[in-house]
Parts: structure tokens; sequence; C-alpha cells
């Protein structure tokens, strides 16, 4: 540890550090090689319109992304973030049709609310795991889903304007979901560095004991934690109905192994205590563009499922080399 | 002395990282001999023992077993050699019952059985599941558990700590027989009353080195005192604080009153007053409930009795948030307990401050910039690598632990061993420190395993044996023998009084004193 | 996340006392189980006096699955750890054996079977290696697994499909005629129980005798005591997962037995298999209890969910009040384990 400053450092222990202090050049690089690739496979792929495709369909994995980060960083997990989506994003198409929009909306936000609430609970009282616990909300979220779409099969659904115009439509070739993710990445960023709540996430994921001894409250610090995250998979859910605009019993599932394996890639450590949202936006958007890659060269779901199973757990063994060796 | 050695091990140094726990040990056991290991904390004996039984590897050194060079890689390697421990805690497997565990370790029951009855436990059920079986017993199963196999050498690690009187006896009566039959004990024990009724020779560790072999006779405590403790033991004189140091008279009512304190089985009778402006030292052996003391008094765990009273008013705590609440703070001698090891500096400084709900909002950075860093120039702490507290050198991290609590402006502070394995150095910063602290009318509670800390910091001494205060010094009178002879439990008084088997005729204070000076025994 | 000393909490604590037989005293939880078991019964009775033996048999049909993917939980708990690759690893064994067999002859199946039993054995064994080798916490690596496998099944097939044998759906539909036994009684034994006792016995049995078995005990119950007692902690861990990897395996088959088919997408085995552990006395941390109790608690909770439906309650309700009990369950157990750390 101390004798760095006098011995020669090996070459490849100081790229395992530069790794570890700056995860976001190699990240950002990574993109770039692999947007190369795309524009060498596909000649004239990469255009105007395909980049804000991409950033279109980024957003709401990113978002998610972000709840997925957090939660890590306290060496959790949230698994139920695709169902409360599905359920806010099923709640408010078919709440509109009957009801005032912002009745709607409050109505699709509430399962979020209580989700989190139970999750936050169940992990920082009953100190369940989170992965199981959250899986269980999970299934029981999607049952409830279930019995919820019997009761309005008869009324239909609509995806309100707003929403299609949030998730889909473009100014000036901007998509305009940015309106609602760059303020909104703004602030889980400046929640992260810059409040105390931040901090603590910080701090709890790091080192629990010392946090205890430092006075902090574990279940206050986990109870919050896990209903903000569900209340951005709610509003991710609201984002991506307006995008997919299909509603579905499985809308968002498909968005929860890659939101993982973006917060793992963006240099958030599975075990907490380290990491940041912007590397995780940029793993969202490496994601995205691997998913269109493999897509060309036809590769099937399963592969994609293999491989980005084998990413988090190689990035998960190689973050536990680099922390051991210093 | 003329047989060979059963166990020789010779030259064995253990590193870890930049710290070495052991430099150059060696131990060698003659047969039918019971040898004891000494030495005080930190020493290495622990170390010692976890490379003789294959539990660690060692770095360098050689074990000869019977005059043979043996490889202990496992403890199932060290069995097979011959050499069979039982360590402090009870190594059965506490969810099998008793007759699973000797089937995994492949021990015959019968002779298990007839050790059993002989350690003195005759209405044992083998079907007995290993968590329902009180911790004495356990112990006792253990030891029968290797007798029962026939090892060459045994090795046990404070045999009688925890064991009641009648099972102690026929525990020790047990291993004076096994040297009796041609095997070897190595005995390891802070308690000299059974080293000299059961050893025939002693070992001695300092600083994770042999400084001397002795043979067990009558008055040979006070050489053994003197080994443990080294050249250190002149010094201490010279750097006692002067008079005008000292504290400021206690006020009226005490910062913090402990009465009749109580913790499980480990903490079992404590009560000590602790004023403002007092640096107050905890001086005990290894787990003598100074541990407990401390978690309680930092609300980390409950106390099982007694009271303890903050300002003259009886308290309750249920979380640390409590304690600190109370203004008063746990420093752990462990910083991996206190630091959030990936964050920086500044946040782990800053940790306290976000703790309570209302403070989770922005932080005022500016303002907290300022309080971080007059923490750390008042501290002294080296900033460059402040990214990640990892980074940081052992002294400096600690500093940063104590640098939370300045910042905090607490008003009393639970230091647990705080200068455990820093630079001298930065331990003289935190002497400093600690004494400043106290100069502005602040507390300090202070367990240290370094003996000769106490006289340059404290102004009163508390010695914990066996879960009780045992004695109280005031700093004069702390030199370090009388604090090693009180925490050894040892009588305070006159040292011609001191030995247990003391021969009037042979140990008089002149001897004593004159042989202090030049250690005798100590190889280079 | 994990902390050393964690492994080394208790789970439930039986009533001590020395009146009572060392039988009651291990197994006074799983009683208790049986004895709900036949109180759930007794009430399934009342509320449809026509459930009878063929009910009884669907029942057991249903539970077959989940039986042997709560044996692969189970085996793994004991040992301390936990495996949330198991539903991913029946998903992918029953499309295997599934694929295998469609348009196979009979006799192909013979080899089908040893073939993806090995499969689900070398798997497990991977997962067991990859958490000693890697050193990642035994919950990150199958969470990957979980993922890797599905993407796994997904190739093998895309859609559920494929074929059984028609002698191994045999194997689990009707009743075990013995003869000499009168046919009301010779009704109530299925032969998909036979099949579910013989499979775990044959494992179990000479598993829980051997040392091999008592060392999976003794590293979930302490890992630090184990390994002073001699015990090879590692090479425990792999065949611990590796017998996981094996039941799961069963617990494919199973799948592909009772449907004819392979479906690519996991079940909700998982959870299940985390709530009958629980349920069944095993506690979470490592150590304790055994299979059977495990194995009569997948019997309860499926009752409660035929109860359930026999009460004509929507079957999407029954769905929410399985997983609200699940979570209860799970919530329950650590607030358990919890409360005995504490003290």
């Amino acid at each position: 540890m101390s004798t760095t400053a006098i011995q020669p450092v090996p070459f490849g222990r100081r790229v395992k550090r530069f790794m570890a202090d700056r995860p976001l050049i190699p990240l950002i690089i990574l993109l770039i090689i692999l947007v190369v690739i795309l524009q060498i496979l596909r000649p004239g792929i990469v255009n105007e319109r395909w980049i804000a495709n991409t950033i279109k369909f980024a957003i709401p994995l990113a978002i998610l992304a972000g709840c997925q980060t957090m939660t890590m960083l306290t060496g959790g997990i949230d698994l139920s973030i695709g169902t409360v989506a599905t359920m806010s994003a099923f709640i408010m198409a078919t709440q509109v049709v009957n009801q005032d929009p912002a009745v709607a909306f409050l109505l699709a936000m509430m399962p979020a609310v209580l989700i989190g609430l139970v999750n936050g609970i169940g992990v920082g009282v009953f100190r369940v795991h989170p992965l199981i616990m959250t899986l269980g909300t999970s299934l029981i979220g999607t049952g409830c889903l279930q019995v919820y779409q019997r009761t309005v099969i008869a009324s239909g659904a609509r995806i309100p304007d707003f929403l299609a115009w949030l998730g889909t439509g473009l100014t000036y070739g901007v998509p305009n979901a940015l309106l609602l993710f760059v303020p909104l990445a703004a602030l889980i960023v400046f929640t992260l560095s810059r409040t105390g709540f931040g901090r603590l996430l910080y701090a709890v994921g790091d080192n629990e004991r010392a946090t205890r001894l430092s006075g902090v409250q574990y279940w206050q610090v986990i109870t919050a934690l896990y209903v903000i995250s569900s209340v951005l998979a709610g509003i991710t859910g609201l984002l991506y109905i307006g995008l997919i605009k299909a509603p579905s019993l499985s809308l968002a599932e498909p968005l929860v192994l890659p939101s993982v394996a973006a917060a793992v890639i963006g240099g958030t450590s599975i075990f907490g205590g380290r990491g940041g949202y912007t590397g995780t936006i940029i793993g969202a958007l490496i994601l995205t563009v691997l998913t269109t890659l493999l897509t060309i060269l036809q590769m099937p779901e399963g592969a994609r499922r293999i491989l980005f199973g084998l990413i988090v757990l190689f990035v998960t063994a190689a973050y536990l080399r680099i922390v051991e060796e210093r | 002395m003329t047989s060979n050695p059963l166990l020789d091990a010779t030259g064995v140094a253990k590193n870890y990282g930049a710290v070495a726990a052991l430099r150059n040990a060696s131990l060698s056991v003659l047969p039918g001999e019971v040898h004891a290991l000494m030495g005080a904390n930190g020493a290495g004996k622990s170390t010692l023992v976890k490379i003789l039984t294959g539990a660690i590897p060692a770095n360098a050194g050689r074990i000869l077993i019977r005059g043979e060079a043996r490889d202990i890689r496992s403890p199932a390697a060290a069995r097979r050699a011959g050499l069979l421990p039982v360590y402090q805690e009870p190594s059965l497997i506490p969810d099998l019952d008793v007759l699973s565990n000797l089937r995994l370790t492949s021990t015959p029951v019968e002779p298990f059985r007839a050790w059993v009855r002989e350690l003195g436990i005759p209405d044992l059920d083998i079907r007995d599941t290993a968590r329902d079986i009180p911790l004495a017993v356990l112990r006792v199963l253990d030891l029968a558990r290797a007798l029962a196999v026939e090892p060459d050498v045994l090795l046990l690690d404070e045999m009688t700590a925890a064991l009641p009187a009648n099972l102690a006896e026929k525990v020790l009566e047990v291993v004076r027989r096994q040297g009796d039959s041609g095997r070897a004990v190595i005995f390891i024990s802070h308690r000299f009353v059974e080293i000299s009724a059961l050893c025939d020779r002693a070992t001695v560790l300092r600083d994770g080195e042999t400084v001397g072999v002795v043979d067990i006779v009558p008055g040979v405590e006070e050489k053994i005192v003197e080994l443990m403790l080294g050249t250190r033991i002149v010094k201490t004189h010279v750097a006692a604080r002067s008079a005008a140091q000292k504290a400021v008279p206690a006020p009226a009512r005490p910062r913090l009153s402990v009465h009749n304190l109580r913790v499980g089985t480990k903490l079992n009778d404590v009560s000590f007053d602790l004023a403002d402006g007092e640096v107050a030292g905890v001086v005990a052996l290894e787990g003598q409930g100074q541990d407990e003391l401390f978690a309680a008094l930092a609300g980390s765990i409950r106390p099982s009795g007694g009271t303890i009273e903050v300002d003259g008013q009886p308290a309750k705590f249920s979380h640390p948030i409590d304690a600190i609440r109370a203004g008063l703070a746990y420093v752990p001698g462990d910083r991996a307990e206190a630091l959030a090891m990936q964050r920086s500096v500044r946040e782990n400084i800053a940790l306290p401050f976000s703790a309570a709900l209302r403070n989770w909002g922005p932080i005022a950075m500016r303002q907290e910039r300022a309080k971080v860093v007059s923490a750390i120039e008042r501290l002294q702490i080296d900033t460059r690598a402040q990214g990640e507290v990892q980074r940081l050198s052992g002294g400096n991290q600690q500093k940063v632990t104590i640098a939370r609590w300045v910042a905090a402006d607490t008003r009393t502070l639970l230091c647990f061993d705080p200068t455990r394995g820093i630079d001298v150095g930065t331990k003289q910063e935190i002497y400093k420190l600690l004494r400043e602290v106290a100069g502005h009318g602040k507390s300090v509670l202070f367990y240290t395993s370094e003996l000769e800390e106490v006289q340059r910091v404290c102004d009163r001494v508390i010695v914990i044996f066996g879960g009780r205060v045992v004695d109280i010094f005031p700093v004069e009178e702390a030199d370090e023998p009388a604090l090693m002879r009180a925490a050894y439990g040892l009588p305070r008084g006159a040292k011609a009084d001191i030995g247990i088997l003391a021969d009037p005729h042979c140990s008089s204070p002149e001897s004593a004193s004159s042989s202090a000076s030049t250690s005798p025994g100590a190889t280079p | 996340m994990f902390f050393p000393g964690e492994r080394e909490f208790i789970g439930f604590d039986f009533a001590r006392g020395d009146a009572m037989s060392h039988f009651l005293r291990r197994q006074g939880w799983v009683a208790g189980l049986f004895v709900l078991f036949v109180v759930l019964f007794i009430i399934t009775r009342l509320i449809q006096p026509a459930y009878g033996s063929g009910d009884f048999g669907s029942l057991v049909r249903a539970v077959l699955p989940y039986a042997f993917a709560v044996a692969a939980q189970t085996v793994v708990v004991i040992a301390g750890g936990i495996d949330l690759s198991v539903a991913a690893m029946m998903a992918l064994t029953s499309v295997t054996a599934a694929s295998m067999m469609s348009g196979a002859s009979e006799e192909y199946a013979l080899f089908v079977v040893p073939f993806v039993l090995a499969m689900g054995f070398v798997l497990g064994a991977i997962n067991g290696m990859l958490i000693v080798i890697t050193r990642v916490p035994d919950i990150v690596v199958t969470l990957a697994t979980l993922f890797v496998l599905q993407g796994a099944a997904l190739l093998v097939l895309d859609a559920p499909g494929g074929a059984a044998a028609d002698w191994l759906k045999a194997l689990i539909s009707g009743t075990v005629p013995i003869p000499g036994l009168p046919d009301g009684i010779d009704a109530w034994l299925p032969k998909a129980l036979l099949l579910l006792i013989v499979c775990l016995c044959i494992i179990w049995i000479p598993l829980r005798r051997s040392r091999l078995g008592l060392s999976i005990y003794a590293i979930g119950s302490s890992e630090l005591a184990a390994f002073r007692s001699g015990v090879p902690v590692a090479r425990t861990r792999i065949i611990a997962y590796a017998l996981s990897g094996l039941f799961a395996a069963f617990g494919g088959l199973a799948l592909t037995m009772s449907t004819g088919i392979g479906a690519p997408i996991p079940g909700p085995y998982l959870l299940a298999s985390v709530a009958a552990v629980v349920l069944g006395g095993v506690a979470l941390g490592g150590g304790k209890g055994g299979l059977l109790g495990p194995i009569v608690a997948v019997f309860v909770l499926r009752l409660v969910r035929t109860d359930l439906t026999l009460l004509a309650i929507d079957p999407n309700l029954t769905a929410i009040i399985e997983g609200a009990i699940m979570v209860a369950v799970v919530m329950f157990g650590a607030f358990i384990t919890m409360r005995s750390r504490q003290s």
C-alpha cells in the first residue's frame, strides 16, 4: 500500500487502478468501439435518426438502472422494478380511459409506493435478503396486476397523448424523453454526491457496522431507498408505455436483467459502497448499442441473456480482484 | 533434556502485508513435558498456534515432528502429524450431535466416552446437539475428543478459562498425567497458578519473537513477567507524565458513572466513574470482558444488569445513536470496524453529521469542509491519499476514526486500543491528542493492550480481570510490572509477596529490580 | 453483505426437556407440519366432500417438480448457501430432455434420463466452483448463472415444445398396484408419490449417513469449526451445489414427465423453494434441518392452493395469497434468525 510511491508499479496494476479510479473513460471508449463495429457491419446505420432512437430506448433502461445503482450502493438489489414499472404503466393506460389524467397518475403511482415500502421494511427491519424480498413482492405484484386486469378488461386501454409525445416524440431531432431524463439524472447525481442521504447510501453499503457506530439507523435509510427506487420505477413505466404503446402484463420485465448489467458495467459494485450514476448511464447506452449489434448479428434472445449473465459474473469477479489487490 | 524433542519449530515467521505478526519464533517440546507458551497480548501466541495447527501457512521457518520435517498445510494434516489443538472457542459443529461430531473427525467413540467420564462428566448423552450443551462442558468434550485419538502433542489454548472449579481441576489432572505418559502438551494460559502447578518449562514470546525458555521453578513468575515486558520496563519511568500535565481536579458529579455493570457471562461486575477532563485507562488481558464493557457503553449491546449514568442521569442505550446523543462516542481498535474504506477521508469524518433523519438533505459543503479541515489539521492527518481511506497508512486511518468525533465535538471518547498496530510517531500524536481533548474538559475512557501507554496518557487506571474490576490505580503507581501483575490477577503489594509459589528467601526486591534491567534469557 | 459471523446464527429453537424423546425434540417441527397437513386435508374434505384419491394423485403430480426444487434448495441452504438458479436449471434440463426425446424412440429416453441428470450435476458443480474460485458471494454467482441457464434454455427451445417418452409419462400417472391391498387404500398411493420418495431416498439417505453429509451440515453450521475439524470446506461446498443441480435436474425431468413438453421460461419454483425450505425448519444460514420438513412444507403450501381453488377464489387472487404467504414465511424466517443472533 504505502510502498507504491517508491517501487515502480507494474503495468497491470496501474491499469487496474486506473480502471478503478476513472471507470468512465474506458467505458466511453468501449461505447465508441461498439458504435464503430456497428458502422462497419452495417455501413451508414449510424445516423441522426439512429442516435435519437438509441437514446430513446436507452432512457427507460438508464432510469431503471438508476434504481439498481442506488440499491446496489447499499449492497442490495431491486428485482421488483420490472413489475412496478409494468403495474404503473398498465394502471395509467387503463385508468386514463375513465379518469382525469392527474387522478390516473396518482392511482398509477400508488402500487409503486406500496411495493417500495414493503421492500424497504422487509429488507431494513426484518433483514430479508433484498433479492428474495424484491422477488417476492414482484410475484405478488404480478398476481395483483392479473386480478386488476380482469376488472378493467371491458373498459380497454389508451395511451395518453402526453406520454406518447414524451416517449416517442422528437423536437428538432432531439428525443423529448430527455426533458424528463436530464433533470431526473441530475437529481440522482446530486442526491448521491451532495446530500446526507446519498452519503449514507455509500457508507451503509461500504460498512454497515461503521455507520451504526456513527449513529445511522439502517432501517430508515433502507426504507427510504426502496421507496425512492420503486417510485423511479413507476415513473419509468409511464415513460416506457409512451414508447412501446402496447400495455401488457410483462411490459418492463425484460428490462430487469439489463438494468442490473448496466449498473455493474457502469462500475457500481454489487457489494456496495462504490459506484455512481454517470457510469450507469453509459452502461445503459452500451447495452442498448450491444442489443442492436446482437440483433444485427441475428443472435437469439437466449444468447443475449447468457451474455448479460456472464457480464455480471465476470465484471463482479474482476472487480473483486481489483479491490483485493490494494 | 537428553531425549529428542517431539516438536521442534524454529525461525517461524508470518507477515500480514507489511505487519509482522511473528518474526522469529521457536518452540521445542520434549516428550513427557507440559510446556507453557506465554506472552503478552499481541506477542504472537495465537499466530504461532495457528501455524502449528495448519490453520494458516507460515512465511518462513521449519517445523520438525519427531525429528522429521513436516509441511502442515491444513488442520487435517496437523491431525495426521499427531498435533491436536483445543481452541478457546470449541470446534464442535454447533448443529451436529456429539456422535456426529466424533464421526466427522474419525474419533473412536469408546475412548472418548472414557475420557469424558475421566474429566468429570458422568452423564453425557452422546446424542445431544452441541449447541444445547453448556460452553464449559463443550470445551471439556473438545478436550476429550482430542485425547481420544492419543495425539503426540496436545495444544491447549486457555483450556481452563470459562470452566467451573471442579471441571478445571479434573482437566489439569488429566493434562498432568498426559505428560507422565510420554506425550507432550503445549499449554497456553494467562494464569500463573496453573502454570506453576502444571508445567515443566515455559517459552516466552514478545513482539513475535521467542525471548526465552525457562524452567518452572518457584519464583519464576517474576522472570516471566520481565521477559514478557522486555527492555521497555526501564524507560517507563522516564516517559511518565509530569504532575503539571495532570488533569484538573475532578468536579463533584462524574461525567459517566457505571455501577455493577454486567453483560452476558463475560462482564460480571464493573463499577467506576469517569470525570470531565480525565483520561481513565482500562487494562485487561484479552477477553476479560473489556470488549463487552465498551460495547455496552457505546450502545451496541444491551447490558444484562447494572446501571450507566451520564451526568447523573440514568441512561439506557438501545442503538449507538442513543449513546452518541448522550455524548459518548466509540472509537474501535479495529479500523475496519469504523471506516467506510472505499470512501474519502472527508466523507468518513463527516459521517456522523448525516446520520440523523433531519440531516439527509443537501449538505452545506463549505461549512462541512471547514469542520473537516480543522479536524484534519488538529490530528495532522496525512491527506495525500484522501480519495479512499483504505489507501492511507494504518496510523492515518486511526486518526480519521478519532477525527470524526473531534469534528463532532463529542464530550466523551471511548477509545478501544486506538494505537494497535500503528507506528511510534502516530502513537505519540494520538497520546498528545487525547491529553488535549481532556485538557478541553472532555473525558476519555482508554483501553490499551500496551501497558507502557498507561503512564503516557492516563490519569487513572482501571484493571479488569475475569469480568470484574480488580484494582484501580492512580497513575503514579501504574508502572508496567505493577499493571502486568494486576492484569494477571496477582495481588498488589510488595514485590516479595507476589509469587504464588514465592519463596521469600530467593526472591527479594533487590534481585528482582536488578535483573529487570539486564533481561536475562532474552535471545538476540 | 456477508459477515464472517453471519453463518453461525441459530434457526428455530426447539423445545427442550428431558422427558421428550430425541425424536420429538429433533422432529417436532416436522411433526407439527405433518399435523398441519392432515388438518388441511380434513378441511379440504369438509370444503369438498368429493375430494378423493384421484384429486390426491393430481396434487402429488403437481407437487413433484416443487418437491425436487425444494430438495435442490435444501441441500445448498444446509451447506450455508443459497441457489437462485434452481428454477432456471429446471427449465434448462426440462427443455433439454423434451427436445432430445422429441421424435426419438422410447428406448432413447433410457439414455436421455441419465444424460440430463448428469448435466444437472455438472452444471451445479460449476456453480459451486465459480463460488469457490471467484470468491464472489453465492447469491451473486447463482444470480448470474440464473440468467445464463435461462438463456441456454431459450437456445435449446425458444417456445414450449418437445415431447416425452410414453413410459416416462406413465411413470407418474396412476397408482401403484400392490397385490393383496384393497383398492380403496391402493388408490391413495399414486405412482408419483412413490417416484418422489424413491428418488429422494436413493440420494438423501446414503448422503445423510456418510461423512460427506456430515461435512455439508458442518460447513453450514460453522465454517470455522468445520475447517478446524479437518473438513475440506471448498470441496464440500462444490459437492453441495452439484447435488443441488442433480435434484434440479430431477425437477426438470418431472416437469417434462407431467406436461409432456419442455418450457424454457422458468416457473415460480425459486421463491417457492426458499419459502418451503424456511417453512420446513431449515434455517437460512445453514447447518440445521433435514429434507423431510421442506418436503412436507411444500405439500402444505400446495394444499393451501388447492383449498383456495376449491373455495372458488379467483385463481389470480390465489396467486397473490400464495405469494403473500411465501413472502410472509421468508420474512418470519429472517426475523427468527435475526432475533436469535441478537440473543
